[in-house]
């Protein structure tokens, strides 16, 4: 029996062992990683090579020198004396900055045209047929060089301004705003702040237990929007008027070159920052919109007819019926979008505004270290990639827990 | 990841990798494939700008057709590369070109630091503004809180900070990858100021819509040394680069022109004779044939020639010689003698 | 007889009404879809006004106040000192400059020749119907390729000049925007389609790989990518060996496109049944054998809409090229700006507003192509 199992089991397996599919994964994975590890020794014993026989500085030494450079947004303080380190913090923080208004604008614009895709109005609907086909088919780029170039010679040089209310100006010098400027006391108005968010989060557990058992509603939407609102506003008016706002100042005489806004008053927010904003989210809305129309029209109409019969008017069916569902297939290609609307910025230094890309770039002709920069640059956006992804798994998870 | 190298594989079966034998010297390697590739500028009027036929001219594009004739006595043996400012290092550091003249500023760092050895200075200059003459400015003092459009990772952008801080004006800095792009952004109204070489400032002017509405301050904020610039570690490339300039020079020094170089060879002057071959063998000690002075001021002309035809002040650009006239009429460029 | 009267039966259908006036023809659609209720009502004059506020300067820029002939800037300035139209003289003047780049004038039937072969082995590629397509596949995909690249760089044998050498350097406008697009396109397939195959191995290492190497290019912006191929790769070869601009781009490029291309064709991949498998298995198919002959086939036909939604992303995309300095399309229409003989205040604008046009038509039709693939094919798995 033993012997036997011995031949059925030693003869077939030397014949086969080429066609076992085992062993030939073994060897195909076992090439790969040969091929691979040639590939990389290759690479790293050419650029040590490359960088000694070029005298080229290596290391991360360079993150402490002084940048000496200076820069025209910056969320922190920073000035030319600030390290290398810091002013690609700085770029960071401004990428981070230009894509989260983006995303928030892309999102209204994109919500917005897409429910109007699907309007009974064909005047409406063709505008918005009009919009996603006209903006996503011209490339992002000429899209930032339109908004900055082309709309910039149309808005008013430095020493001319169009105002709204007297309190936000635009010229080509940027968007002026009113600063607030925060005295001692005034932490209270940020209390008061918390208080009323934890507040109106009780208050809607609340009637929601109330709602689920005795039916009553409770108009839970006004009464948060009163408590974050007004709880402030007491605070600011009890405590004295702790915060002021610091105008922005136009000088309209002396020099010339004095003439207009005056520098460090007031908020700017650079033009390149706004041209960046504007195209990142009109350009990503037209995608984000197509997201919205078939995410709405995926949801079957049976479910809207069987709202209807309920009793349900046309806005609660929309808010509690199609778009929850609705949500579950919008969401994972709008992160998606989100992620590329942040890779997206980066085309920000076409246009000299400060984003990572941009001062990385500088610190890379400055120090002349490629490679660090490189490094840094993908391994923030690679770990931005990660987290989105990291979330949509999260989302579609607890997605998938509620359906039944 | 091995199919990372497909690319690599195919490129290389196009041809269009140029490989070129390790260990083989610049020159060499130059006579090898029959032209200089040289790095320059991706248009800069009188410096290195292609026409629309795609020629390129300028006093730069004149250091490498000057090259060329030392080396094969022909100056059209040359291929260009337009660079941008960062690339431009790795791209000679590579070997991608062999020498690079793109007006690039000479400094300790990067003599230093990047492998690089800048072979001479072929044009003195130097950091200045421009400004719209509206504004009423007459100098750079004058220019507390202004906006200031530049190019980004250049030495400009770093001086326009120190002048600024030094002064203790505010200013707000806008700086932009590609000059084309700046001087958009200026000619938009962007900034107050533009800032860059004085004869980059100079040469953008003729780009703007008015140029007549536009006037440079007459501050100089930095000393720019300009020149081309070779690979360390290869000392027979880096002294015809050298000595190429240098010859241009002594040529106008000795009053050695593209159309008097014929009869100058019977001249009594030894240091014509030395320069033109006549006498001794100076070529030879430098790998190239003697008469290799000779083909550049024939083929190129001498360094007047050169200036006076791409940036003198019949040019549109109109610059005077000012500090690049020779020591001897009192400007800064003096080239060692050939003897 | 008068019985017979108490009671009348209607033999003959009453005359059909037509609809009343106000459903019916222009009216009533414009009652249905524009003017159903005050608030719709409402949102269709907002409509119309914005409609018409960016649609009456635009028109009122690129027709009615443009300059249509002209030799220089002073045609395009405006008599008062004004803005003035569309300046539409330059872009005649530019044309050449905008398709070709500098390429040289007289050896610009060379790359007329591969736009030609182009179109014509594109076509009948494209029309589901036409015959002969795996022939033509293999023209386009393999032949054409190798044609182009030596008609369009030159072609040296030994010492006889065929075709002379054309530096990458001097091409630009239309044609480096349609070289990168291409290129990136048709080296990418089979770069992705290995990917994707690994992405989907059950070996754990290639597997492995292949998902490291999708999500590494899926996460970085193609600018970085682009960055690091024109200054970084130099760093990375050995001494010596140097590439051509573009071809560094190229790389970069194909690299970039190849992660986008695995996971569509990973798409196509997924959506055929596992029967398909199974049963190319139970004929006893190897994994190849079963790839070539009965997956790939299928799966393949499936991805063409994502194939060319891929291709319209990488064709607007080759337009960042420019921020590396090299002239593409849109580069060389940025380029044309600073020219002293053209530029008025008007240049600019009329110079995007050609770029724009160019990249909709090409982008526009493609995603209508791709729409109709898409309706043809949803035929097929459907169950």
């Amino acid at each position: 029996m033993s012997v036997m199992e011995q031949d059925s089991a030693g003869a077939p397996a030397r014949a086969s062992l080429l066609n076992d599919p085992k062993v030939r994964g073994i060897f195909y994975q076992l090439v790969l990683i040969v091929a691979l590890v040639a590939f990389g020794y290759f690479i790293v014993t050419n650029t040590i090579h490359n960088l000694e026989q070029q005298n080229i500085a290596s290391g991360w030494g360079f993150l402490e020198n002084t940048a000496g450079f200076g820069t025209n947004q910056s969320l922190v303080e920073y000035s030319e004396t600030s390290s290398y380190g810091r002013a690609i913090y700085v770029g960071f923080l401004n990428t981070l900055l230009v894509a989260g208004v983006g995303i928030f604008f892309a999102t209204l614009i994109g919500f917005i045209v897409g429910i109007a895709r699907l309007s009974n109005n064909w005047v409406i609907n063709r505008i918005a047929y009009c919009y996603v086909e006209l903006v996503r088919n011209i490339p992002l780029l000429l899209q930032i060089f339109f908004w900055y170039f082309a709309v910039l010679r149309s808005i008013p040089g430095k020493r001319e301004k169009w105002s709204i209310f007297d309190t936000f100006h635009l010229n080509i010098g940027g968007l002026r705003l009113p600063k607030p400027i925060w005295e001692p006391g005034s932490f209270m108005i940020g209390i008061a702040l918390v208080i009323a968010i934890a507040a109106s989060i009780v208050v809607s557990r609340w009637a929601r237990k109330r709602q689920e058992a005795t039916g009553q509603q409770f108009p839970m939407f006004w009464t948060a929007v009163g408590l974050i609102i007004g709880l402030p506003v007491i605070t600011y008016l009890v405590t004295g008027m702790p915060m002021h706002l610091e105008h922005p100042n136009f000088v309209e005489t002396g020099p010339i070159l004095r003439q207009g806004f005056e520098l460090n008053v007031g908020i700017n927010v650079i033009p390149e920052f706004l041209a960046l904003t504007a195209a990142l989210s009109i350009y990503t809305a037209s995608f984000i919109a197509e997201i919205v129309r078939a995410g709405i029209q995926a949801v079957s109409h049976g479910q809207t007819e069987a709202a209807h019969a309920l009793g349900l008017r046309n806005g609660p069916t929309l808010r509690l019926v199609v778009i929850p569902q609705a949500m579950r297939v919008i969401i994972p290609p709008l992160t998606s979008q989100y992620l590329n609307l942040t890779k997206n910025s980066s085309l920000a230094v076409a246009i000299a505004y400060p984003d990572l890309v941009s001062m990385g770039g500088t610190v890379l002709n400055q120090t002349g270290q490629a490679i660090e920069i490189i490094g840094i640059w993908m391994a923030v956006y690679l770990s931005l990639s990660l987290l989105t992804s990291a979330f949509m798994n999260w989302y579609n998870q607890r997605m998938a827990l509620v359906e039944r | 990841m091995s199919k990372k190298i497909l690319p690599l594989v195919i490129g290389a079966a196009m041809g269009v990798a140029a490989t070129t034998a390790a260990g083989a010297t610049t020159l060499e390697d130059v006579k090898a494939k029959g032209f200089i590739q040289c790095g320059v500028s991706q248009g800069l009027p009188g410096f290195s700008n292609p026409d629309s036929q795609g020629n390129w001219t300028g006093l730069d594009v004149d250091l490498c057709r000057a090259m060329a004739s030392a080396v094969f006595g022909d100056a059209t043996a040359v291929k260009y590369t337009p660079l941008s400012a960062k690339e431009r290092f790795t791209a000679l550091q590579s070997g991608e070109v062999d020498v690079l003249s793109r007006n690039t500023t000479w400094t300790m760092s990067r003599d230093t630091q990047l492998g690089l050895n800048f072979a001479g200075v072929n044009y003195y200059d130097g950091q200045g503004f421009m400004v719209r003459k509206d504004l009423g400015v007459t100098s750079a003092l004058e220019l507390s809180g202004a906006s200031v459009c530049t190019n980004t990772g250049t030495t400009t952008e770093l001086n326009v900070a120190d002048y600024f801080r030094a002064n203790n004006m505010p200013y707000e800095i806008v700086a932009f990858e590609k000059a084309d792009e700046v001087v958009a952004a200026y000619d938009a109204g962007r900034c107050d100021v533009y800032t860059t070489d004085a004869s980059g400032l100079y040469a953008q002017r003729l780009k703007l819509t008015n140029p007549g509405d536009h006037m440079v301050l007459p501050e100089i904020i930095s000393k720019e040394p300009l020149g081309p610039v070779v690979r360390q570690g290869d000392d027979e490339w880096f002294n015809i680069a050298k000595w190429t300039l240098n010859a241009m020079l002594n040529a106008e020094e000795l009053g050695v022109t593209s159309e008097n170089v014929d009869e100058m060879k019977s001249s009594d002057n030894p240091s014509v004779k030395r320069l033109l071959g006549v006498e001794g063998a100076f070529g030879e000690a430098i790998g190239l044939s003697n008469d290799w002075a000779y083909n550049i001021v024939k083929n190129v002309g001498n360094y007047e020639e050169s200036f006076n035809a791409n940036v003198g002040p019949d040019t549109p650009l109109g610059i005077s010689r000012g500090v690049n006239a020779l020591w001897n009429d009192g400007g800064f460029m003096y080239a060692p003698p050939v003897r | 007889m008068s019985d017979t009267q108490m009671f009348q039966i209607r033999t003959e259908e009453a005359p059909r009404l037509p609809a009343p006036i106000s459903t019916t023809g222009v009216i009533g659609w414009m009652r249905q879809n524009l003017f159903s209720s005050i608030g719709n009502t409402v949102l269709t004059v907002i409509g119309i006004l914005i409609a018409y506020s960016l649609i009456a300067p635009f028109i009122q820029f690129a027709f009615i106040d443009a300059v249509w002939t002209g030799d220089n800037r002073e045609a395009c300035l405006a008599q008062d000192g004004g803005h003035s139209g569309a300046c539409w003289a330059y872009v005649e003047a530019y044309f050449p400059q905008f398709i070709y780049g500098r390429y040289p004038t007289e050896e610009i039937w060379r790359v007329n020749i591969v736009y030609a072969l182009f179109l014509l082995l594109l076509v009948p590629l494209a029309i589901p119907s036409a015959p002969f397509k795996k022939a033509n596949a293999i023209l386009f995909l393999v032949v054409f390729p190798i044609v182009a690249y030596f008609l369009l760089t030159g072609l040296v044998i030994g010492d006889t000049v065929v075709l002379p050498i054309v530096e990458t350097a001097v091409w630009g406008g239309l044609l480096v925007t349609l070289v990168i697009a291409v290129t990136g396109i048709v080296a990418s397939l089979p770069l992705g389609i290995a990917l994707a195959l690994g992405r989907r191995s059950k070996m754990p290492i290639i597997k492995l790989v292949s998902i490291i190497f999708i999500e590494f290019w899926r996460g970085v912006p193609l600018i970085t990518v682009l960055f690091m191929s024109s200054v970084m790769l130099p760093l990375f070869l050995p001494e010596g060996v140097t590439f051509d601009k573009l071809l560094r781009v190229l790389i970069g490029v194909t690299l970039f496109s190849a992660a986008y291309m695995a996971e569509v064709v990973r798409g196509g991949l997924q959506a055929i049944p596992k029967g398909q498998y199974e049963g190319a298995m139970a004929l006893g198919l190897r994994f190849w054998p079963m790839m070539y002959l009965i997956i790939l086939p299928q799966a393949l036909k499936l991805v063409i809409p994502g194939i060319v939604n891929t291709f319209i992303g990488l064709f607007k995309d080759t337009t960042l090229v420019l921020i590396v300095g090299m002239f593409d399309l849109l580069g060389q229409i940025q380029s044309s700006f600073t020219d002293p003989t053209w530029s008025t205040p008007s240049t600019g604008h009329t110079g995007y507003l050609f770029a724009a046009m160019v990249f909709f038509c090409f982008c526009f039709g493609m995603s209508r192509y791709s729409i109709f693939m898409e309706k043809k094919l949803h035929t097929g798995h459907k169950r």
